[in-house]
Parts: C-alpha cells; sequence; structure tokens
C-alpha cells in the first residue's frame, strides 16, 4: 500500500503543543508511507491542494490526515481525495488535536501520544476496502410534533413550499404558550392578536394536515425515511359534524379549575374551534348519567363511545417543538405559593391581566378579588441555582416579561405600587434595555436588588423578608400579591418525544443540537431538528426564527429524491455465521434478519451502531470501514 | 432498639425537664438509653469554629464511642445535635479534618462511620407516629399547638437532612399524633436569634417577638420547642401570652407518664 500522511498545524492548536515537523518526519519510517507533509491548515483550500496533488503524484492508495476531529472536517477530506480518484473510505483522520492537544500540556507527551495516534491510524488504514455509498429514497412529508408558536411557523414554511406537513399537539387546540400570553415584549403588541392569524392559516392551509389531541406512540426509520405512529386521543366530539357554536358548553353542569367545564374549548380563539370533554371530569364518565351536552347539540357532534385512533404515516423529515413548562413550587417553600393565595406565578399573572382570562383582565388578587395595592415581582424562582432543587441556567425570558408585566400593573392602575426582586436584570436584545429602563424610569417601578428570604401570610396580605444588596440591610415589607418568575424546563412529553426520534438531550433535559455554534437547528441524529424552547429557553422572536431554519433544513431535505447512505453498515461472514441471532436481538434498527442458518444485514435500516458486532460471539460480524481486523490493528498500533 | 444517648450540658441544668421527659418516655417506648460515658460540652457553636479543631473534639469522641459500641447516637437538644452531625459529616467527607483529629490524638482515627439520631426522628423512623398515636393513653384533644423548628435542626438541609427546610411537616404530624390539633405557622422555621442573644439583645428579641405573633395571630395557643436556648428565648418574648414547652414533656402528657420521681 502507498500511504500519504498529512499533519495539521491548525494555527496554533495543535502546534502549540505537538511538535507536528517531529511527527511528520517520524512517520515516514513505516515503509508504507510513501510520503509525509506538514500544513498550517490542511482544511484551507491550500491544504486540500496539498492532499490531492500528492495522491497523483505518489500515486496514493491510502491518505492518513493528523487534525481534528473526524466530526469537524471528515467529509471535507473526503471530498478531497475523492476529488483526486481515491476512495474517500481510504482516507483515516487521527485526532490529533480534541483528543490531544487541547487536553494535554506536556509537549514532548503529547507529541509521543499524537505519533502513536497516527500510527494507529495508520495501522486501520493498511486494513481498509473501498466502500460505496448507497441510495434510499426520500419520503416528501413532513411531520412536525408541537402546535407552539415554534411548530406553527415550522409547519407553515415547509407548507409554503410545497411539501405536505402533518403537525401533531397534544392539547385540543394549537397556539401553545403563546396564546396564553396577554402582551409580547418589548413592543406590547397583543400576543394573542399576532399569533391567532397563523393559527388560522395552519387550520386552512392545503398542505398542513392538522392533528389536534393527539400524540406520537411510536417513530422507526431513518433519515428520508421514517414511519410514525400517531395516536388521536377520543376528543368524545365528531369534528366533522361541530359546528363549534358552544351550546354543548353551556349546557355542561360541571364547574372545574379556571371555571373550565367538562366540555371545553381552551380559549376564544382556539383552533380547531371544536370543543373536548375531559373525561375525568365528566359526569357521564364518571357516574354513568348527565349527557346534557349530547342534547343540546343540534348536529348530534357529541360521540361518547368515540376511542383513541392509530394512524401511520411515511415522512422524511421530524421537527421536535415540545416547548416548556414552569417548574413545579413545591420544593421552594419559602415563597409560600401553596400557603397563600395571593402568591402566584408569572403565568397566573399572565392570565389575570389577559382579557380573554378568568378574571376579564381585572387586575385582581385571587383571594379576595381586590386591587392590590402593592405588587412584589421575585426573579429567579430556581433559576439560576446550582442546588438539588432548582435549574442552573438563566431561563432568559423572565427579567424581560417581569418588566413586561410591571408596566401592564402601572397601565392598568398607575397608583399600585410595583416592585422586582432581581439578582441581575440581563436585557440583550433589540429594544430590551430600553424597555426595562423605560419600566424604571417612566413608570416608577422599584427594583431591589436581593433575593427573598420569606414570603409569609400575615392578615389578609403578604409580608415580604428579603436581602437588598444594595443598602446592604434587611428588607421587610408588607405587600398584597406576590408574582413568582418560576424557572422555565423542557415540557413533560420531550424526554419521551426525544427517546423515540434517538434525539439527544441536555444535562438539563433540554434537546441537545447537534452543534451549538454550526448546527443549531439539527438533532445529533440524521433528519430529526429542532426548535423553540424544547432546545433551551428562548424569546419569542429567537423561537420564530430557530423554527424557519429548522423548516428551511427540512425543505433541503425534502427536494432531495435520493440521498445517499453510509456504507459504513454491518456485514455477515456466512461462513464463521451460525445463526445463533445474537444480533438481531441486540439491533435497536431491527436492521438484522436470521436467514436459515446465517444472518442479513438492510443496509438501508442499519446505522452502523456497532452493537450487532459486539453481541456475536463468532466474530461473524463485522462493521465495514470498523472491521474487527482494523480495531485490533489499531490497538497493536497504539501498545507497540 | 438500643441507642447512645448524648444528653448534653444545659440538659443537665437548667433544661432537666426536656432530658427527664426524655428518658422517661424512652422507657415506656422501649427505646434503650445508654449515655455517653464521660462526656463533655458539645462545642455549642459550630458555624463559628471553622478553621479550629479544639472545640470538634468533644464530638468526635462521641462519636467515637457510638461507632466502637455499635450503637447509634441520639441527641435532644437542637444546638448538640447541629455540632456533632455537622462534625460527623465532616469526618465522612473531609479528608484533610481526619488528619488535623489524628494529629492532634493518634488514638482518634474517625472517618464518619457513626449515625447520629435527633430524638424526634427516632420517634418518628424507630416508633412511627401512628405507633404513637396508638399508645396514647391522655390525647391532648383541642389543644393548639404550633411547632417551633427554629434553625439549627434544619439548616443546612443537606447535611442536617431532618426536614424540609422551608416548609417544614414532620413535627406537625408528630401533634397530631398525640391527639393535639397542630397549627403551622410561617415564621416556624426562622432562628430565634439564640446564637446572638449576649451580643444584640435587642435584634433577637424582635426576632422572638414577631415569632410569637405569627404564632398567635395563626391562633396557636402552646408553642413546642425542641431546644433550651430556643425555649428559653420563646418563653421570655411570650410574657405570658401563650405557653412554651418542650416536645418531650407533650409527649410525657399525652402518653399520661408523671414525673413522680
Amino acid at each position: 500500500m502507498r500511504i500519504g500522511v498529512f499533519v495539521c498545524h491548525c494555527g496554533n492548536n495543535i502546534k502549540a503543543t505537538v511538535d507536528a515537523a517531529y511527527i511528520t518526519e517520524r512517520l515516514r519510517d513505516d515503509s508504507s508511507v510513501v510520503c509525509s507533509a506538514e500544513f498550517p491548515y490542511l482544511c484551507a483550500e491550500g491544504g486540500q491542494k496539498l492532499i490531492t496533488e500528492a495522491i497523483a503524484e505518489h500515486n496514493l492508495t491510502g491518505v492518513v490526515i493528523c487534525a481534528c476531529s473526524p466530526r469537524m472536517h471528515e467529509t471535507t477530506f473526503r471530498k478531497a481525495a475523492a476529488k483526486a480518484g481515491l476512495n474517500p473510505y481510504r482516507l483515516e483522520i487521527a485526532n490529533i488535536r480534541e483528543q490531544c492537544a487541547w487536553v494535554h500540556k506536556n509537549k514532548e507527551e503529547a507529541t509521543e501520544k499524537a505519533l502513536s495516534l497516527a500510527k494507529a491510524a495508520i495501522a486501520k488504514i493498511k486494513l481498509s476496502q473501498p466502500l460505496f455509498p448507497g441510495e434510499s429514497r426520500v419520503t416528501k412529508r413532513a411531520l412536525v410534533i408541537g402546535g407552539g408558536i415554534a411548530g406553527i411557523q415550522a409547519a407553515l414554511d415547509i407548507a409554503e413550499a410545497g411539501f405536505p406537513v402533518d403537525l401533531v399537539e397534544k392539547s385540543p387546540s394549537i397556539g401553545g404558550k403563546m396564546a396564553q400570553l396577554d402582551k409580547t415584549f418589548p413592543t406590547l403588541d397583543c400576543s394573542a392578536c399576532i399569533l391567532t392569524p397563523k393559527m388560522v392559516d395552519v387550520a386552512s392551509h392545503e398542505k398542513i394536515n392538522l392533528h389536534t389531541y393527539s400524540e406520537v406512540e411510536k417513530v422507526e426509520g431513518f433519515v428520508g425515511s421514517f414511519t410514525v405512529t400517531i395516536r388521536k386521543k377520543a376528543r368524545s366530539v365528531d369534528m366533522t359534524k361541530c359546528t363549534g357554536c358552544g351550546d354543548c358548553l353551556a349546557a355542561c353542569p360541571v364547574k372545574g379549575k379556571e371555571n373550565r367545564k367538562a366540555i371545553y374549548i381552551p380559549y376564544a380563539q382556539a383552533v380547531p374551534n371544536v370543543p373536548a370533554i375531559d373525561r375525568e371530569s365528566c359526569l357521564y364518565f364518571k357516574n354513568g348519567k348527565c349527557k346534557r351536552c349530547e342534547k343540546a347539540c343540534q348536529p348530534k357532534a357529541i360521540d361518547f363511545t368515540q376511542e383513541d385512533e392509530r394512524i401511520t404515516e411515511g415522512y422524511g423529515a421530524i421537527i421536535a417543538a415540545t416547548g416548556f413548562e414552569a417548574i413545579r413550587l413545591d420544593a421552594f417553600g419559602e415563597y409560600g405559593y401553596h400557603a397563600n393565595k395571593d402568591v402566584i406565578t408569572s403565568l397566573e399573572f399572565e392570565r389575570i391581566i389577559n382579557a380573554s382570562g378568568p378574571t376579564g383582565g381585572k387586575l385582581v388578587r385571587p383571594s379576595d378579588g381586590s386591587v392590590p395595592a402593592r405588587i412584589s415581582f421575585i426573579q429567579c424562582v430556581g433559576s439560576r441555582d446550582a442546588t438539588a432543587r432548582g435549574k442552573p441556567y438563566c431561563s432568559k425570558v423572565c427579567c424581560m416579561y417581569t418588566a413586561k408585566h410591571a408596566i401592564s400593573a402601572k397601565e392598568k392602575h398607575p397608583e399600585i405600587d410595583v416592585e422586582v426582586f432581581y439578582i441581575d436584570v440581563r436585557t440583550p436584545g433589540k429594544n430590551f434595555e430600553e424597555f426595562y429602563r423605560r419600566a424604571v424610569e417612566v413608570y416608577g417601578v422599584r427594583y431591589i436588588k436581593g433575593q427573598v428570604g420569606k414570603v409569609i401570610g400575615e392578615n389578609g396580605s403578604l409580608r415580604i423578608q428579603a436581602m437588598d444588596m444594595l443598602e446592604n440591610g434587611r428588607y421587610d415589607a408588607v405587600t398584597d400579591l406576590v408574582v413568582l418568575a418560576a424557572a422555565i424546563e423542557p415540557s413533560d412529553s420531550a424526554k419521551k418525544v426525544a427517546q423515540m426520534l434517538s434525539s439527544p438531550i441536555d444535562a438539563n433535559g433540554f434537546l441537545s443540537e447537534a452543534h451549538p455554534k454550526l448546527r443549531p437547528v439539527e438533532s445529533a441524529t440524521a433528519g430529526i431538528f429542532l426548535c423553540g424552547m424544547c432546545n433551551g429557553p428562548k424569546d419569542i422572536p429567537e423561537t420564530v426564527a430557530q423554527a424557519s431554519a429548522a423548516a428551511c433544513k427540512v425543505i433541503g431535505l425534502l427536494v432531495k429524491d435520493q440521498l445517499t447512505t453510509n456504507p459504513c453498515t454491518a456485514k455477515t461472514d456466512e461462513n464463521n455465521c451460525s445463526g445463533c441471532g445474537l444480533c438481531a436481538e441486540v439491533c435497536p434498527y431491527g436492521a438484522v434478519g436470521v436467514i436459515s442458518h446465517s444472518t442479513a444485514v438492510n443496509a438501508a435500516l442499519c446505522q452502523g451502531c456497532g452493537g450487532c458486532t459486539v453481541a456475536c460471539p463468532s466474530g461473524a460480524m463485522n462493521l465495514q470501514g470498523f472491521s474487527r481486523a482494523q480495531i485490533i490493528a489499531e490497538v497493536d498500533a497504539l501498545c507497540g | 432498639m438500643d441507642f447512645l444517648y448524648y444528653p448534653g450540658c444545659t440538659l443537665s441544668t437548667t433544661a432537666k425537664q426536656l432530658d427527664t421527659y426524655a428518658r422517661l418516655c424512652a422507657k415506656e417506648l422501649g427505646i434503650g438509653l445508654e449515655e455517653v460515658k464521660d462526656w463533655q460540652c458539645c462545642g455549642a457553636v459550630f458555624p463559628l469554629t471553622s478553621g479550629q479543631i479544639g472545640p470538634k473534639l468533644a464530638a468526635v469522641r462521641v462519636l467515637v464511642q457510638s461507632r466502637d459500641k455499635n450503637k447509634p447516637l441520639i441527641t435532644l437538644c437542637a444546638a448538640c445535635h447541629h455540632v456533632i452531625k455537622q462534625v460527623n459529616h465532616q469526618a465522612k467527607n473531609d479528608a484533610e479534618f481526619r488528619e488535623i483529629i489524628k494529629n492532634y490524638d493518634a488514638q482518634l482515627t474517625y472517618a464518619g462511620e457513626a449515625t447520629v439520631y435527633h430524638y424526634m426522628e427516632v420517634l418518628r423512623q424507630y416508633i412511627g407516629f401512628d405507633a404513637i398515636k396508638k399508645m396514647t393513653t391522655n390525647p391532648l384533644k383541642g389543644r393548639k399547638i404550633g411547632a417551633y423548628y427554629g434553625c439549627l435542626l434544619l439548616r443546612p438541609s443537606d447535611v442536617m437532612q431532618f426536614d424540609d427546610a422551608e416548609d417544614p411537616r414532620m413535627m406537625e404530624d408528630f401533634i397530631r399524633a398525640l391527639g393535639a390539633t397542630a397549627i403551622p405557622y410561617p415564621m416556624r422555621n426562622e432562628c430565634c436569634g439564640g446564637y446572638r442573644a449576649l451580643q444584640d439583645e435587642e435584634g433577637t428579641r424582635t426576632l422572638c417577638e414577631r415569632i410569637i405573633a405569627s404564632a398567635l395571630s395563626h391562633g396557636v395557643r402552646t408553642v413546642v420547642t425542641l431546644c433550651p436556648l430556643c425555649q428559653y428565648q420563646l418563653t421570655a418574648a411570650a410574657g405570658g401570652d401563650l405557653d412554651v414547652c418542650y416536645f418531650t414533656e407533650l409527649l410525657a402528657e399525652a402518653l399520661d407518664i408523671d414525673d413522680d420521681e
């Protein structure tokens, strides 16, 4: 074999810790290495040119690149090799940056390690085979999971490009959290007014198929060809007959939370405007008697016998937009959220000031319906709290929505004294700082730097004990309403959805992007894309931007008719296989099948994880490009 | 169940009734108490002794005895419990501290092997409040009792692991087991200021008056404490507006135990 070795400096990233000249020289000791060279930036045009010219000049049959992680530039270098006529799978990367230069300080030792890593790559390339990628068909249909503003925007963008989209939402209406908001910062636009036109667009778009009150139950397949089972929960109302008149709602005798009936439409602008029966609170489902809604319904749309329905559909790409929840406050006893009616969360405050909320937009206390004389907002309840009960991260939107709430309160009742307890006020965003300053300077909101230690219910009002850090003293005063800016976490369903999609989640439960800088809307799993709060705290404009970006990635995928498949799949050596089927048992993708006395791998389903190669007792299963012989040769080279 | 019992200085002087009734009740409930041999003052002020070894040695000696006798340690005074449990935690998690102990006295090799319980924890864990309820021959019916936890048993919560530091419930369960009405009031887990009583008399009094006012405004008639220092502070602040007593006194009353001796 004729091997060429190329060592990258990566500026000083590698060169400062690894003696590149030395390893370039030493690697020539191997008789198969017919040329070696170092270069400041191999990934740059000059570097690639060096490689392609060397392949032609020395008639190379294998190339080893000593540079950064293959996750960064494997594709770049393989393309260069292919251009020079070399099979791209005859190129191997020794990662001497992330796994060597960046993690070591001693130059001498790091150089020796880099040399070992390069020798291992050379040993591996000697046993390599040329591999040829296959092709797979792309199903030209997208699935969007979650019908909040993120999912709505993504679905609309994909549909506008001409591809059919299925939008799945677990609650009876799309709209998500944004539909519950009164106004948006920093422009104080009416949230519903800017959202509902988009909701209506979704409902009326001929390319969008809306599944509300539905959940994704099973995901199989791979990029370009997913098969998904969706469970449409029994709504107990026939959507084809219901006219949305609301007669059933008036007839229902049940009064639940926020005065919600057992048959309900989440809010006035709901899409679709079709109620659902909450079977847990419905008298008929509980006791077998009532059916008043059925009597009231003229089009005969009520259907108590309806059952969950499952549909299966194929998709080329999937977007996760599962959104967020505020954390539960059980572990935050000092704020007395459960003990006092007048201690509420920000989202509850949002409902109180919202014209379509339970008080009709009147700013009153939940306990006695009176207008509070003083409102105290407490920020960072559970955010930036590294203890077990809290979240270590900043929830990002709380500073701004608290300023918005403070302004809203002052606009409704200028005489209300409004105070905000904060750790830091963070306002990075267009017109954000100006908005916050307006709360302070124009509306006279008092900002107190310090954390609240205790909220005490006292004679019908509340007492706050806090630390005032700027005054360097205790703060102790009576207030009427306390609003807690609870930390944001991914919604309950996010983990389940992530597991179904094989999409990694981070330590805080948010779905991880493939690369935090350069691949911010892609999951590490091909064909899965992310947008909105499921990926981390963000505000509405950021969410919309991310949703459009994810949609753009999906469109880029769906316009292709075929995708090239990774040839690094498992392959059975029939001469050694006993047909025991252990490989088929461990395969998470159902790619291995047992045929008489042997096994066969479906290359279209195989993701190249290598699980079967470890399970195989006779060594008959090999991962192409990572064969047992190659891996053992690498280990021998490292130990030699 | 047998325990090694650490009474502490206050319990043999000003807080005798805390100790006496604890011993009598233990007998009734089947808790074996063996008093620690040659015990000394616990050192009393753990938070103020960082970096010093002297004030922690007494606690280490007690813990070593508990380990060697293979009997869990039981304490009664909240301040003693706080010091001993903190020292135990430090011995378990701080190698440098273990080294300092050994350097001071080569006989003292200790790495936090003992288990430390407050008497109240033993009632909950080994007897059970349901069992206590059944044993109650003189239920305290109609009595409106508010628990006062103070701070030493609750904080730091990851070390003390007594109850939810912000919203404790254990003593309310205890009060209900005795047949009385438990009234949780917001200031029940605030500090009484005991540590600063000598430096800042007025500040301490304000703290205690607030606690009493909070209890009174919720209809509490008796405040029950677990600590001689809290008991002293709150009794002074209550000024006869409500009763302040130790939890062992209540337990004895409900079990119909008299201090005849």
